[in-house]
Order: C-alpha cells, then sequence, then structure tokens
C-alpha cells in the first residue's frame, strides 16, 4: 500500500474541530492577567508562560504527527517550514513565514503577520517587559525537543512592543539521537 | 467513528472484516523505552516475565531499525552498525511474518513506536496502526490526567483499542 501523502496544512485545518477564535484569545488572555496577578514579575511570568508552552508542545506534536502525516524531516530548513506552514496553520489558522537563514542553517526566523493571540490586547506601561505570546516560543522548543532537536526559541519582533510583525528566532543548538535505553547488566 | 469531541478521526479506519479476532499482543512504547500500553488478548505460551518482555521486544526493534537501514541498497550515506539513527529517519522495516505469527511496527517521529502482533494470515497493517496512533492522540495524549512518559492507564483508550482490533480482517 503506497504510503499517504502529507496534507496540507489548509486541508487539515478544515478537518479539525476548530474553537471560537475569540473565545480563544479571551482565554489566553485571561490565563496571562492571572498569572501577572499571581505572580506579579513580569520575567517570572515569561518563564512561567514558556514552561506551560513547553508542557503543551510535548503533547502537540504527537497530534500533529498523527494528523498532518508528515515523515521525518531531512534537514532543519524542512523542519522550519513544515512549522510555519502546515504547523501554525493547522493550530491557529494562520500561515507563518520563514527567513532569516544564516550560514550554517542552523537558525532561522518565523514571522507572523497576523497572531490570534494578540486581538483586543494592549500592554500597559507596567508590563513592558512581557512577552505576551510566549507561550508560542514553549510550544516550538517543547514540540522540537520531543522529535530529537533541542532548540532555543527566542522572540526577536513584537508587534506589542511597537514593531510591524511577530518574529520568532528558532536555533537549533543539537540533534539527540536516541540511545539504547536500558544497560545490559538489568 | 465519533468521539466525544465531535471529530472524525483521520485517516478514516480500514474497513474491518468481521472474522473474530485475528490480534495477539499490542505494545505501545515510547522514545525511552518506557512500555506504555500492553495488550493482550491470545497467547498460550508466556516464557519471560513482563518487564523482561517488554525490553526483549524493545531492544529486538531496536536492533532490527538499524539492522534494516544498515542494509538499504538504494541508501547512499550510511552510519554505521549501532549508531542511534533518530526515529523516522532512513528506511525503516513496517513488519515481519513467520509462520506462526506477524509482527507490524510503526514508529512516529516522535518516538512512539506502535507493535501489533497478529495472525500469520493478516494483510498489511499499516493503516491500522497509524489508526491506532490517531486514538492514542485522541484519547491518551489529550487526556490532561495523563503524565507524557508513564503507563497509560485510560481505561476508555483500552476498549476502544480492543473493539478496534477486534474488528481487523
Amino acid at each position: 500500500m503506497a504510503p499517504v501523502a502529507p496534507r496540507s496544512g489548509d486541508a487539515i485545518f478544515a478537518n479539525v474541530e476548530r474553537v471560537n477564535a475569540e473565545l480563544f484569545t479571551l482565554t489566553y488572555g485571561a490565563i496571562v492577567r492571572q498569572l501577572l496577578t499571581d505572580l506579579e514579575e513580569v520575567e517570572e511570568v515569561n518563564k512561567q508562560l514558556d514552561q506551560m508552552g513547553y508542557n503543551i508542545g510535548v503533547r502537540l506534536v504527537d497530534e500533529f504527527l498523527a494528523k498532518s502525516n508528515v515523515s521525518r524531516c531531512v534537514d532543519f530548513k524542512e523542519t522550519a517550514e513544515v512549522i510555519a506552514k502546515v504547523g501554525f496553520k493547522m493550530f491557529l489558522g494562520v500561515t507563518a513565514s520563514v527567513s532569516n537563514w544564516d550560514a550554517e542553517g542552523t537558525t532561522c526566523s518565523i514571522i507572523l503577520e497576523d497572531n490570534p493571540l494578540v486581538d483586543f490586547v494592549e500592554l500597559p506601561d507596567t508590563c513592558q517587559g512581557l512577552y505576551y505570546c510566549n507561550i508560542l516560543s514553549g510550544v516550538i522548543r517543547g514540540a522540537l525537543e520531543m522529535v530529537s532537536m533541542k532548540t532555543e526559541v527566542t522572540w526577536l519582533r513584537d508587534m506589542l512592543r511597537g514593531d510591524d510583525a511577530f518574529e520568532l528566532q528558532v536555533k537549533l543548538l543539537k540533534q539527540v539521537p536516541e540511545e539504547y535505553p536500558y544497560k545490559d547488566d538489568e | 467513528m465519533q468521539f466525544f469531541g465531535g471529530s472524525e478521526i483521520s485517516p478514516s479506519p480500514p474497513v474491518p472484516t468481521a472474522s473474530g479476532n485475528n490480534a495477539y499482543m499490542l505494545y505501545v512504547f515510547n522514545r525511552n523505552g518506557v512500555c506504555l500500553l500492553y495488550r493482550e488478548w491470545n497467547r498460550p505460551l508466556k516464557t519471560l516475565n513482563s518487564h523482561q518482555d517488554h525490553k526483549l521486544m524493545f531492544g529486538l526493534l531496536f536492533s532490527l531499525k538499524s539492522l534494516t537501514a544498515k542494509m538499504d541498497p538504494t541508501c547512499v550515506d550510511k552510519g554505521n552498525l549501532g549508531v542511534p539513527q533518530l526515529p523516522g529517519q532512513g528506511c525503516s522495516f513496517h513488519s515481519f511474518r513467520t509462520n506462526t505469527y506477524k509482527l507490524t511496527f510503526m514508529e512516529s517521529p516522535s518516538g512512539i513506536k506502535i507493535i501489533l502482533v497478529t495472525h500469520p494470515r493478516t494483510g498489511d497493517l499499516r493503516e491500522s496502526l497509524k489508526y491506532i496512533y490517531n486514538l492514542y492522540v485522541e484519547y491518551v495524549v489529550k487526556n490532561p490526567l495523563y503524565s507524557p512518559g508513564t503507563p497509560i492507564r485510560c481505561q476508555l483508550f483500552d476498549t476502544t483499542v480492543d473493539q478496534y482490533v477486534r474488528g481487523l480482517g
């Protein structure tokens, strides 16, 4: 039986169960607001959002692989394209673009023109250090770790701070192949 | 098959032919060798205790994958035998058959390995394993009470898998 070809982001987005965009945006906003109240320090909130994103990413990757039928990406370039075109489309309904590749092909930028998390959001002066969408950086880091890639994900541009788009820098630190987990004498 | 969310599982399951229970055992491992699930429907001979049995199965697959990739005549780049490969990379075996059983194997790039041991006359079960992977995503991964990396204790998942496997030709 011939293997099934990977499905495009649009096709999968049409098939998965969707939730109201405003409900999603407002729920996320409520989470961030609650974190700010509980933790008070903007840096702590950033870290907590990243951790939450990591926990989400670790589970999200299986759903992504099951629904999109992609096989293992050959190199990091393909990985970034798949995240931007299929991943973001499937889960957030927006398509991102990839650019700014460095010479070795281990660092790139994923650019989001449109971000459903930040609809209706304005950062007050007391929260200027906050990376409101930091959950996304955690999700990407968590998901890539489950496919054996250790990465570092940081924000370069943030529309809530006055820039013109959202730009995430994804840097591949190393590939971690599977090791045989049992020791021989056990 | 409809789930509580109302979403269709895709790919849709292969049409089951009603011929009773052809499957003997099912194993699900994660990338660290932890046996997440072991289901048994028909296994008259048990030679090892379950911990050793899981280790043996995982070790067998690990070595087979490495060996089949090394023996690949079409692949230009071959690592040394024994060098760990990334899950899903290169060529990967998907089943082997003996005169008493057939073992079908599927590995996702995230390292989840699904193994189904069935009657030797069974056809190609790769689509069925993909369907079981989808079931895993719906019932286990999306379950907030489940911690990733621990054995699965979800009764609904067990019953759904049993039901599906029972229908396999």
